[in-house]
């Protein structure tokens, strides 16, 4: 690339850029590293994030300069399985988006197909117009973004929601930036039938699944955050719990492990009823034992409607 | 002739940056914002037309600029404003009102006074164009 004349004369300016200092002043750091304190493992993630965060200053840097003047696409999509921390990282995008002043609130608006698309003629363009004016100035995220597309109905009123969208998306790239999530495999497939959406996006993070450890991580996490703490038998069993919940269907990462954390609170509760003979001290009430988790049905073979009817057995 | 209705009106029109400020500042104060349009400025043509419902829950005015620019695109001609409210009566009052849009040449006002009873007068205005 022959060097530009307008870089050159930008150059000869004496405004030089720290960009140590202004990493510093923007408070992103405290973002990255609530990030890397708060969420378990999904290194590609963070990763991304840091890069995009260094391109984002950096491209701050040179609007500053007068390099650049456009704002850059920031529309992004999230893609992954259930309960691999989609929304929380976008919560932590709206954060980090607002630090550097790319979005003026920064506040997160989550929604699905139900609150963009309408019953009736005429009630979807309104519909998403309202949730549209409601995500001005920060973060729009779209759970589950292909069920907006319907290719088996094409009556839906999906498509016109996709219309307004990818139109707001590109005329108020300074207002408003908009993440879609869902599965990969999905995802792809709905970018495939909307290819003004792919053009429109310019990050893709792919989350990926939690290893064993990972989980176990986040489920001590998540007990430290109500006070409970898992003895050494329960750390075992929830161990093997993770491995056979992970053959099983339906598992969703984080939120199985949460609903099963739920849960084992409750037998525990049950059980210091059932057994408890005199008083009880706050390390009772906050220790979670082996056969609160053992009890669950993951080491039967899982929950009856999914498990294949032995012999023997009516169906 | 220049009608002076709500607040700023005796200013000069407000450009959209200032638009945006003034909204801005209803939103920081909890206000719900109305855009609201007519062809008749007369004082006492009280309620003008809605375009669509006033927008709860906004964080940002640039949602409201929205929907005006959509409003002016559909009524160049007409007077436009913008309404702030107030919810923490219990109901919605409204806390501040203020014309956006003008048409090009704008109407004038004429009034009539009436000989009555008893040398008394009656006054009474329309809008002329």
């Amino acid at each position: 690339m022959k060097p530009d004349p307008e870089i050159e004369a930008a150059e000869a300016v004496p405004t030089t850029v720290d960009l140590a200092a202004e990493y510093e002043a923007s408070g992103v750091d405290d973002v990255l590293r609530e990030l890397d304190e708060e969420l378990v493992g999904l290194e590609p993630v963070k990763r991304r994030i840091r890069e995009t965060a260094a391109l984002l200053l950096v491209d701050r840097a040179r609007r500053n300069m007068g390099l650049s003047q456009d704002t850059p696409t920031l529309h992004m999509c999230f893609t992954g399985n259930p309960g691999t921390g989609k929304t929380t990282v976008a919560l932590k995008m709206a954060g980090l988006l607002h630090r550097l002043g790319y979005v003026r609130k920064g506040h997160l608006v989550s929604v699905t197909r139900d609150d963009l698309v309408g019953q009736y003629i005429g009630h979807t363009a309104p519909k998403t117009k309202e949730v549209l004016k409601k995500a001005m100035g920060g973060v729009l995220f779209i759970d589950e973004a292909y069920y907006l597309y319907k290719p088996d109905n094409e009556r839906d009123y999906g498509q016109e929601a996709i219309e307004i969208l990818l139109q707001v998306m590109e005329n108020t790239r300074d207002d408003l930036v908009v993440i879609m999530a869902g599965y990969a495999d999905r995802m792809d497939r709905f970018f495939g039938a909307n290819p003004g959406f792919r053009s429109r996006i310019a990050h893709h993070v792919d989350f990926p699944d939690y290893a064993d450890g990972e989980l176990m991580g986040i489920a001590e996490q998540m007990l430290a955050g109500q006070n409970y703490r898992l003895d050494t038998g329960a750390r075992a069993a929830l161990g093997e719990y993770i491995a056979l919940r992970r053959q099983q269907p339906h598992f969703a990462n984080a939120r199985s492990l949460r609903n099963a954390l739920d849960r084992a609170r409750l037998r525990q509760a049950n059980r210091l009823f059932a057994e408890c003979k005199g008083p009880l001290t706050a390390d009772d009430l906050s220790t979670i034992g082996a056969p609160d988790i053992r009890a669950s049905r993951v080491f039967e073979g899982g929950l009856d409607v999914d498990r294949p009817p032995r012999q023997g057995e009516p169906t | 002739m220049r009608i002076t209705q709500g607040c700023f009106s005796f200013l000069p029109d407000l450009d959209d940056v200032q638009i945006t400020a003034q909204v801005e500042y209803c939103l920081a104060n909890d206000w719900a914002i109305g855009v609201e349009y007519t062809d008749d400025p007369h004082p006492r043509n009280t309620y003008w037309e809605m375009w669509g419902n006033p927008m709860f829950d906004l964080r940002d005015a640039k949602g409201v600029m929205m929907e005006l620019d959509e409003c002016r695109k559909a009524h160049p001609d007409a007077y436009i404003r913008l309404n702030a409210f107030d919810d923490t009566r219990g109901v919605e009052s409204v806390k501040m009102s203020f014309i956006v849009n003008r048409p090009g040449t704008e109407p004038t006002i004429h009034m009539q006074r009436t000989d009555f009873v008893g040398r008394s007068q009656k006054y009474a205005w329309d809008v002329r164009r």
